[in-house]
């Protein structure tokens, strides 16, 4: 199995608070990571430091070294096409104030594409991805922000989708969707997995189970496991923590 | 079908009925909205009753050509076109300094500079200099523009100044217009590999033009109506120009204005008629509520296309 992704002894402090506090693990070329733990673990900063938008929160120190292809993120020069690499989807659905065409334009766009019948075949092609054409494909034209929530997450998606990143990061995408689209997408991210490297942050331990290969416990901004699912998921994980978090008995 | 076959439904005590509590809370809530409701109305009746006096002060005056004909025998007679033109000109230049730099600045504060000691110090500035007295700002326009910068007494110093005073009010109401797009619309477009510059052109601007045009035009009633920064700095008492064209003036010429105009009728000409100073005030006013009325359509406007 290929490294994708190599983190070394990770730490972050916002300020005097440190809250991860210096972790370690590798992500596998086309797998679904799995990662779950209670809210302020810092499963979000996680993500934050491997796009580089931490930079945008000015109290935030981060050291140690996050490798993707074997190449130092921190040492990259050209940051806008790092993030592009890499497929953010936020927690609460944000349908930026444009048409919805425009949101999924937006990042090709941005990168210099500006062929009318290239930018129609991307925007279908991330908006059926993202589970979201048939309900779109006569209104292209409104605003992304007059959608519903569900929809919107969807057209997050679908955004984070049309930079053709080799890395998806997903955090709690599903909280505003319904279970029905939250199963649709999960089997969207099936099919993706074939094209690039997912890490699932998720607040439903299940979710993590149904996707992921592996999956990592965070709690407090340390790693308690990271293990097969079939070890984090069985009666006896390594860690006695995980098999009460996963088992709902703290958390 | 005889209506009174119709059942009659047993009388039963609904369970909403009004207790003496909830009377009480009515009354309450009726009395909190009258003095609230009393207290908007309060702000309305000052403004009507001052117009509706300059109105009935000024009738005697007022006429087309007061406005297009210069004033005559001592400023006594005539209208008050020079002045007109001079104010004019005044906001019109001095908003075309303030506007760029006020706007542009406020960008960087909002968009682009991180929290450090520096930005607080210029934001502190900022709020500092809002709150300056005009008679400073005059007095620093004299010293800065006039005399050490060698312009001498003239459109363009007395608009610089009148820049000075009114560029922190527009970096404060640009920051404001600016800091009501939501952030997380920002950290959509950073996350897809926009820079801040992408950022800002396609998604913040935008969305806050509206905040940002009625912040600066909302300083056209300011600059129009101060006196005292242009007095030492290109406003003159009297001056006579071509009635009718509209570039009389040069930059670098003395002006008229029609805030400094009546305060000479008004304090410094004897024998001038009892209407002439509320028709200059009348004409000051009209026009200053018809630049503000124009800048409320123009927020309806992008307003009523929200997009959020």
């Amino acid at each position: 199995m290929v490294k994708k992704i190599e983190v070394q002894d990770l730490r972050l402090r916002y300020g005097h608070k440190e809250v991860i506090h210096g972790i370690s693990f590798d992500i596998y070329r086309n797998e679904i990571l799995g990662v779950i733990g209670p809210a302020q673990s810092g499963k979000t900063s996680l993500l934050r430091c491997i796009n580089r938008t931490i930079e945008f929160t000015a109290s935030a120190k981060l050291s140690g070294t996050i490798r993707i292809d074997g190449e130092d993120v921190q040492k990259v020069k050209n940051v806008y096409e790092l993030r592009r690499k890499i497929g953010m989807v936020a927690p609460l659905p944000v349908g930026l104030p444009i048409t919805i065409y425009d949101n999924v334009a937006f990042a090709p766009r941005a990168a210099g594409m500006t062929s009318k019948s290239d930018l129609d075949g991307l925007v279908e092609k991330c908006l059926r991805q993202a589970a979201l054409w048939d309900e779109v494909k006569d209104r292209l034209d409104s605003l992304g922000t007059k959608l519903s929530g569900g929809q919107q997450q969807r057209l997050t998606i679908a955004r984070a989708l049309s930079h053709q990143p080799e890395i998806l990061c997903l955090d709690e995408f599903s909280i505003a969707i319904d279970p029905v689209t939250t199963m649709r997408i999960e089997d969207v991210l099936k099919d993706l997995k074939k094209e690039m490297t997912i890490i699932l942050v998720t607040n439903l331990v299940q979710q993590a189970r149904r996707l992921a290969a592996r999956t990592m416990f965070l709690w407090n901004g340390e790693i308690i496991e990271l293990n097969d699912n079939d070890v984090i998921f069985s009666d006896k994980p390594v860690s006695r923590k995980t098999y009460e978090y996963v088992n709902g008995i703290f958390g | 079908m005889n209506p009174s076959a119709i059942p009659i439904q047993p009388e039963t005590v609904s369970r909403f009925t009004e207790t003496p509590l909830i009377r009480k809370k009515h009354r309450r809530e009726l009395v909190a909205k009258g003095i609230f409701g009393a207290m908007a109305l309060a702000m309305v009746i000052p403004l009507l009753i001052i117009i509706g006096y300059l109105l009935i002060k000024a009738w005697p005056l007022l006429s087309w050509g007061f406005l297009t004909h210069n004033p005559t025998n001592g400023m006594r007679q005539g209208g008050v076109w020079s002045a007109f033109l001079g104010t004019i000109y005044l906001v019109v230049v001095s908003l075309c300094i303030a506007a760029p730099v006020g706007v542009l600045s406020a960008v960087y504060l909002n968009e682009y500079a991180k929290e450090n000691w520096f930005t607080r110090i210029v934001n502190l500035a900022v709020l500092n200099l809002a709150g300056v007295p005009s008679i400073v700002h005059a007095l620093f326009g004299l010293g800065a523009f006039v005399l050490f910068a060698g312009i001498g007494r003239s459109i363009i110093a007395a608009s610089l100044t009148l820049a000075i005073m009114t560029m922190p009010v527009i970096i404060a109401s640009t920051k404001e217009a600016l800091a009501s797009v939501p952030m997380n619309f920002r950290e959509a477009c950073w996350n897809v590999g926009a820079s801040r510059w992408q950022t800002i052109k396609g998604i913040v601007l935008p969305n806050s033009l509206s905040g940002i045009l009625t912040g600066v035009i909302l300083q056209v009633s300011r600059t129009a109506g101060e006196t005292a920064p242009i007095m030492f700095t290109g406003a003159v008492f009297y001056r006579d120009i071509v009635e009718g064209n509209l570039f009389a003036y040069k930059l670098t010429d003395q002006c008229m204005a029609l805030s400094m105009h009546l305060f000479a009728v008004s304090t410094q000409v004897t024998n001038a008629p009892e209407a002439l100073p509320y028709a200059i005030a009348v004409v000051l006013l009209g026009s200053v509520l018809l630049v503000n009325a124009t800048a409320i359509i123009v927020r309806t406007y992008l307003r009523s296309r929200k997009k959020w």
